[in-house]
């Protein structure tokens, strides 16, 4: 009994204080205007204090109807719009579409061609990498990568601007090639970018990778397991950080990504730091990449010459030539005649497998096309990893995620 | 790459309503709606697809039936391969498919945009939400029957709606240059015109003051 007495109640204890910290929960709308959500996305949080206790991810704002859009156009016509799914990317997103178009016509193309566009994927992928970075650490409190990263994103825009003429909106693939040959000295000029861009994206990683406040922001938060990943679909960087060993450059391997030397960054955690780290490496991967790929460049055409009745023809011989002006007319009268068949393709994007699968009938359009994007399901996880965190937690998760709302909402 | 053959051979022992479909890439079946969940089961239990890629559906059109069929697409994270399977829905009207979100919670959301997009109910699905359009939209877009340009509808929030007596202003596109519905607009008409779009060659340019 003695006992009893000499120590306090601590269940009594227990619930006064539990009495004194009782919240209300609370409703509170994150988005779809809010700086950290990158886009319009919109986050409806259940609140209990500070701890998110429910998320619900609220979507669509950015939809417009691609898809319906893809039935309605021939298969060239939709390659602008492949442009706008994830805007960071969107050269990656034309060779992803090119391939899959391309798969459907059963066209190969030649390896000018697929060299080309391995540099182009690669350079989009440094480039929305860059961004993802930057706004990571702004969004936990670091400005100065974010200042960094837009001045190597600017050289990168003018390589991209030299080569298809268009700084953000490229549209530079064409099924069965791309627009056009790389400008003269193009190549040299994009060796001196990644000469250059070695360095300070050292300068850039060390600001970030033993940073005590990063790390104290990141380190823990978000802890994604391997088996959610692959539960929930997660793709790209996000599932790579969790431990996922799956890159489709490596697994799968389309445009000639056999060839190059490289090595996929796999974290172990899952947690926000390691998608971090992962991007980090990606990026001089793909450094490596380039290299390679503009070291090895094969001579020849950069477009498929079997292609005569899906490719436009060049505007020089359209003009002089009768058969050329013939096979202009009918495709741009009649589309280019693709076989039917159903086929799905899925390319390793910055943010994750950018997917489309075409359900063809022949003809010049698509009968179905179905756009899978690495985003949406990314994002589907949220409410799984968002809920019992510190709501400025949920800022920091949203960075590691690097979703783009274009790609998301389609 | 995963030995094809011999997956088909298993399934087919297990499922012998089963079909090969055809298909540009990766293998494909057929199988009867209400076989699909095992079957998926099946594919990630003993045949290591792990991964549920997409979750979709298609409309053959009004007139077609069966009008609407569900496909999956699996990956495998081990063995590098994809498989899809196909299932078409019983009823044309309200058409009813199987959720795998049980099995997959990537099929939660995906499940979700197939109904939003084309009104296929999932039935027990834990949350079968519209998820790209807006609650109480009362379309289904990708559906054929529903036009590129859009259909006039009321306001999301209904309450703002009655207050302005306004409704959805029609999808910009209607009479643009990429409506490509045959007999309703020639494409004179439906030629953009860079500046002034209140001419053309049917139409006289009006005098200018």
């Amino acid at each position: 009994m003695a006992t009893e007495h000499a120590f306090p109640d601590t269940a009594a204890k227990t619930a006064d204080a539990s009495q004194e910290f009782l919240t209300e929960k609370m409703s509170v709308a994150m988005g779809p205007s809010h700086p950290s959500t990158h886009g319009v996305l919109r986050l409806q949080l259940e609140l209990d204090g500070e701890i998110v206790t429910h998320c619900d991810p609220v979507l669509g704002y950015l939809h417009r109807g691609d898809e319906k859009i893809a039935e309605n156009m021939t298969y060239n016509q939709f390659v602008p719009y492949t442009d706008r799914l994830d805007y960071l990317a969107p050269l990656a997103n034309n060779v992803a579409y090119a391939i899959a178009v391309e798969k459907l016509a059963n066209l190969k193309v030649p390896a000018r061609c697929e060299a080309i566009r391995v540099i182009c994927c690669e350079l989009a992928r440094i480039s929305s990498h860059l961004l993802g970075l930057g706004a990571f650490a702004m969004d936990t409190g670091a400005w100065t990568v974010f200042m960094y990263q837009f001045t190597e994103r600017e050289k990168l825009y003018k390589l991209f601007e030299e080569l298809t003429g268009a700084r953000f909106t490229t549209s530079y693939t064409r099924i069965g090639g791309v627009s056009r040959d790389m400008p003269e000295g193009w190549t040299d000029r994009v060796l001196s970018f990644c000469d250059q861009f070695l360095p300070i994206l050292d300068e850039m990683l060390e600001m970030l990778t033993r940073n005590k406040i990063f790390m104290d922001r990141t380190v823990g938060v978000g802890v994604i397991s391997k088996a959610d990943a692959i539960a929930y679909g997660l793709t790209g960087p996000n599932a790579r950080g969790s431990g996922v060993t799956v890159d489709l450059r490596k697994d799968t391997p389309y445009c000639g990504y056999e060839q190059y030397e490289f090595d996929v960054p796999v974290g172990v955690t899952g947690d926000s730091y390691d998608r971090y780290l992962c991007r980090g490496e990606e990026m001089k991967q793909s450094v490596r990449i380039v290299r390679q790929a503009v070291k090895n460049m094969p001579g020849g055409a950069w477009y498929a010459e079997d292609a005569k009745k899906i490719f436009a023809p060049r505007k020089d011989k359209v003009l002089t030539s009768m058969e050329e002006l013939i096979n202009n007319f009918m495709i741009v009268t009649e589309g280019p005649q693709m076989p039917a068949g159903e086929v799905y393709f899925e390319a390793e994007n910055p943010k994750g497998a950018l997917g489309f699968f075409i359900v063809s009938k022949g003809g010049g359009v698509p009968y179905r096309m179905k756009i899978r994007s690495p985003s949406f399901c990314n994002l589907s996880i949220l409410p799984k990893v968002c809920q019992g965190n510190l709501l400025s937690d949920v800022v920091a998760i949203l960075g590691s995620f690097d979703f783009v709302m274009g790609e998301c909402d389609r | 790459m995963i030995a094809t053959a011999d997956v088909t051979a298993a399934l087919q022992g297990k499922f012998p309503q089963l079909t090969p479909r055809p298909s540009g890439d990766h293998p494909a079946f057929n199988v009867p709606l209400a076989e699909a969940v095992a079957v998926l089961k099946e594919l990630r239990d003993a045949h290591a697809f792990d991964f549920l890629v997409d979750v979709t559906a298609a409309d053959w059109g009004v007139d077609a039936s069966p009008r609407f069929t569900v496909f999956w697409h699996l990956f495998s994270t081990t063995d590098h391969g994809y498989l899809r399977l196909a299932a078409d829905c019983a009823n044309d009207v309200e058409p009813v498919a199987p959720t795998v979100s049980d099995l997959w919670p990537a099929a939660n959301w995906h499940e979700r945009e197939t109904y939003d997009l084309l009104g296929i109910t999932f039935s027990n699905h834990p949350d079968l939400r519209r998820i790209l359009m807006w609650d109480g939209y009362p379309y289904h877009p990708l559906r054929k029957d529903f036009p590129l340009a859009g259909i006039d509808t009321p306001l999301p929030d209904l309450e703002v709606g009655d207050l302005t007596k306004t409704t959805a202003k029609p999808a910009p596109m209607v009479g643009g240059p990429f409506v490509a519905s045959p007999g309703e607009m020639n494409m004179t008409d439906a030629e953009p015109r860079a500046k002034d779009e209140s001419w053309n060659e049917r139409s006289e340019k009006p005098a200018s003051e």
